[in-house]
């Protein structure tokens, strides 16, 4: 007999994975944000990120929602380059606080910035699950199924 | 503390940030049986009001500022996460469950400001 699995994160391997991922997508984060300066006074960078971030996860997921792709692999991928990777690159703290911070001096420019970042971000995660269910999932499995 | 140094406190920090967020969305998830999102939630909720709290403490010099980068940038932005929170949204709209929907999307904006709003106003007063 089997010993009961641990729960998905109560596990060393899984947490080591997030952690490598979350300080990939966290230092690239870092990196966006030193290169690229705020444009008119929107931070550019942080929104650029999390659509972008938005994006890929939709991609991401949606592709390995099929069942005949998911092995061991394809959980380490969620958790390395989802939970970890994406989940760090993207965050929701700085959005928040840029917003409180850019709401006291241009109230206006703060709302458009924070509802222009969810509204763009749930048209990209759309995006990603569109491209992935039409064309990349197909693609991969039928790949998968002539091998 | 170098750059070069700082950098990597960050991205080390990061890693840190984002198995907190694996540990705790799962002991939420095993506690409260919920298709909301409830897990992601409370991080982002949490995670904006500390890093209102750590920038307000940084601009009153009570925090030296690459530490703020560390705790805040590091630490914070790998813990909260916005790309999961608009995958739930979007999940929601199939569903069609719209109500959730919009308090996940527009409702957690809107409670997330609030909550760097209050860590900026607590700074405030912790330093006066």
């Amino acid at each position: 007999m089997r010993d009961r699995p641990r729960p998905l994160h109560l596990s060393w391997s899984n947490i080591a994975i997030v952690a490598l991922g979350g300080a990939v997508g966290t230092g690239l984060r870092y990196g966006i944000t030193l290169v690229v300066p705020r444009w008119a006074g929107v931070p550019i960078a942080t929104l650029g990120i999390n659509v972008v971030g938005a994006f890929l996860l939709g991609l991401l997921l949606e592709v390995l929602a099929d069942r005949s792709l998911d092995t061991g692999w394809s959980r380490r991928i969620r958790l390395g380059v989802g939970t970890g990777g994406l989940g760090g690159f993207t965050t929701y703290s700085a959005l928040a606080t840029e917003t409180a911070a850019l709401a006291i001096t241009r109230p206006g420019l703060a709302i458009g910035y924070a509802f222009g970042t969810v509204l763009l971000g749930a048209a990209a995660s759309i995006a990603g699950i569109w491209l992935s269910r039409g064309h990349l999932r197909p693609a991969l499995v039928n790949g998968k199924n002539r091998r | 503390m170098s750059a070069a140094l700082a950098a990597l406190l960050i991205c080390v920090a990061g890693g840190i940030g984002a198995t907190l967020r694996l540990i705790l969305d799962g002991l939420i998830k095993a506690r409260i049986r919920s298709s909301y999102p409830v897990g992601t939630t409370v991080i982002n909720v949490t995670g904006s009001f500390l890093l209102g709290l750590l920038t307000g403490l940084a601009m009153s010099q009570a925090v030296p500022q690459q530490w703020q980068l560390v705790a805040g940038t590091g630490l914070l932005g790998g813990y909260t996460t916005f790309s999961t929170a608009s995958f739930e949204t979007v999940r929601l709209i199939e569903d069609r469950r719209y109500v959730a929907a919009a308090c996940n999307g527009l409702g957690m904006l809107i409670v997330c400001t609030a909550a760097a709003a209050l860590g900026f106003a607590t700074a405030h007063v912790v330093t006066r």
